[in-house]
């Protein structure tokens, strides 16, 4: 979208008074305000329901018939990866990767894409073929071989094991130090969000509740208090009360229940009782 | 108990397993049998039918089967012989095969493009589903007596009803093809910014290919099902009208020639079908096995 005439803005990302909502009763996104830099990674955290991926599908134009109203002012070159894949089955993973492009060169640059993201060789396996991790890798290269000026990217780690996270984890952060997107990237894990952004932002209720500037340097070790802080912080944020040893205090019985609808009831009969 | 080593132990360990002797004792749980049928016997698939051609002979040969109830089979590799010398054979063969094969096109044809109009627009869904849905209710044979007065008992009329017996498999199969294709990938083709075109070209027809191969195994019997009722109405060439024929005379040698004829049709259009499918769904294969 373009910029207005006069008014050379420096964001990448605008949006300005967002509303969202997919029914009468309330709104799931009211009024949201949000600013990114170009080649800048914002995080996004919050509870299930506080409006991150209808926020992220908003930015993504994928809420056609979705009833709201705002501005929102992205760049030319958007691209998104999912919390899947997303790879087709019938196509092999470099016709993946280059799917719509056109040029001569796209193969080539499939080619390269692929290298980057530690998948060369594989260009002839089929989706189905790949690991997890490698599928996921692989997406990464689809959306990086369109050069976004914004990415976008949703639970893109939810589905891996902790250990391909924490290499996809290093793998990101190199990407886009070489590559430089503006990054949002929806997360559940707040320490993923430390570890991998510039800045987080937690929602809540449809709106910005906080918005934490990371400094902590290109190393970021969870074992450093300056980690530990700001992981308090944003628990903090996200409604969760940690004591001194870092353990969740008066865990919130909702959450329990929504976790273990079984032995909620039994609490619940005891309580009756 | 013990039994031959049949493979050695790669590792060191487990030394309970070796016995003194040199044999190795096999884990009873290993040696359980599956549940399933167990392995395939190699060339299994040709033992019915060898079974039955040996009956067959045998039973004319002893004068078990009636020369008038089924010819011998060195009978029937005679009388082939002389149809094929004489050319009433391939003559037939070709007249059939030409009937079925334009069948198949038109009705392909046909097939494909009412569905891909309905798989792609809800209007051409509104317009074109309900009438298929009617059309599918109604055999194709029942419509023998309307399509005679329409267009004769010429080839136009045998092509017609083989076309239509055909549209029916590969419209319903390749529309559910289309419409069961993953909406996920038309998110993601919109957020990666793929075009009109190379969505259809990449996601789309490859996605509903599955449906119409599969629409095409069942179109492919229902056109030969055609083939055979339209030749025994009015034919005067063809396989079936030398069966019609035969039948008349009593020649079942000539008949027996007619159904192998038949049959090596169906077999031949399986196996086309199959090969084709073969090589447009590389990835499924991989996927199953």
């Amino acid at each position: 979208m373009a910029t207005h005439a006069g008014e050379l803005t420096q964001e990448a990302v605008r949006v300005e008074g967002l509303h969202r909502s997919f029914n009468k009763t309330g709104g799931v996104l009211n009024g949201l305000d949000l600013e990114i830099a170009p080649g800048e990674f914002v995080a996004l955290i919050g509870r299930s329901g506080s409006g991150k991926s209808t926020l992220l599908r908003a930015l993504a134009g994928l809420d056609r018939g979705v009833d709201g109203w705002g501005r929102i002012s992205v760049p030319d070159k958007v691209s998104m990866v999912f919390q899947d894949s997303r790879l087709l089955p019938w196509r092999r993973v470099l016709d993946n990767v280059v799917l719509g492009l056109g040029g001569r060169d796209a193969k080539d640059r499939g080619r390269k894409a692929l290298a980057e993201v530690g998948l060369a060789g594989r260009e002839r396996a089929w989706a189905h073929q790949l690991s997890g991790g490698e599928a996921q890798r692989a997406a990464l290269a689809r959306s990086l071989v369109r050069d976004p000026q914004l990415l976008l990217a949703d639970e893109p780690f939810g589905a891996l094991d902790a250990l391909t996270r924490l290499n996809m984890h290093t793998l990101l952060r190199e990407l886009c130090e070489r590559h430089r997107p503006s990054v949002l990237l929806v997360t559940h894990d707040v320490d993923e969000a430390i570890v991998l952004a510039d800045r987080v932002i937690v929602l809540d209720g449809g709106v910005i509740q906080s918005d934490v500037r990371i400094d902590l340097g290109s190393r970021r070790d969870p074992a450093d208090p300056r980690f530990a802080a700001l992981r308090r912080q944003l628990l903090n944020a996200l409604g969760v009360d940690l004591d001194a040893d870092g353990l969740v205090r008066d865990p919130d019985p909702d959450d329990l229940a929504s976790d273990r609808p079984d032995r909620s009831r039994g609490v619940d009969r005891k309580a009756a009782s | 108990m013990t039994v031959p080593t049949l493979a050695k132990h790669t590792g060191s360990g487990e030394p309970d397993l070796a016995t003194s002797d040199g044999t190795t004792r096999v884990d009873e749980r290993v040696r359980l049998r599956r549940l399933g049928p167990g392995d395939g016997i190699p060339g299994g698939i040709l033992l019915g039918p060898a079974l039955l051609l040996a009956f067959w002979a045998i039973g004319s040969a002893t004068g078990f089967i009636d020369e008038r109830t089924l010819s011998a089979p060195w009978t029937v590799v005679e009388t082939a012989r002389d149809l094929w010398a004489d050319g009433r054979l391939q003559d037939g063969l070709v007249t059939s095969a030409t009937r079925v094969a334009l069948g198949l096109g038109l009705g392909i044809a046909v097939g494909l493009v009412l569905a891909l109009v309905a798989g792609l627009s809800r209007t051409g869904e509104a317009v074109i589903d309900g009438p298929v849905q009617v059309k599918r209710s109604i055999p194709s044979l029942a419509l023998i007596p309307l399509l005679i007065l329409w267009f004769g008992i010429g080839e136009e009329m045998k092509v017609y009803t083989i076309a239509l017996g055909v549209l029916v498999p590969i419209y319903i199969h390749t529309h559910n093809g289309l419409r069961t294709i993953d909406s996920r990938y038309a998110e993601l083709a919109e957020t990666i910014g793929v075009g009109r075109v190379a969505f259809v070209r990449q996601v789309v027809i490859p996605g509903a290919m599955p449906g119409f191969l599969l629409g095409l195994r069942f179109a492919v019997t229902s056109a030969l099902l055609a083939l055979v009722v339209v030749e025994q109405i009015n034919a005067t060439s063809g396989i079936g009208y030398m069966i019609t024929l035969a039948s008349s005379y009593g020649q079942t040698d000539v008949i027996i020639v007619g159904l192998v004829v038949y049959a090596i049709l169906g077999l031949v259009a399986d196996g086309v079908v199959r090969l084709i499918g073969r090589k447009v769904l590389t990835w499924r294969r991989t996927l199953e096995s």
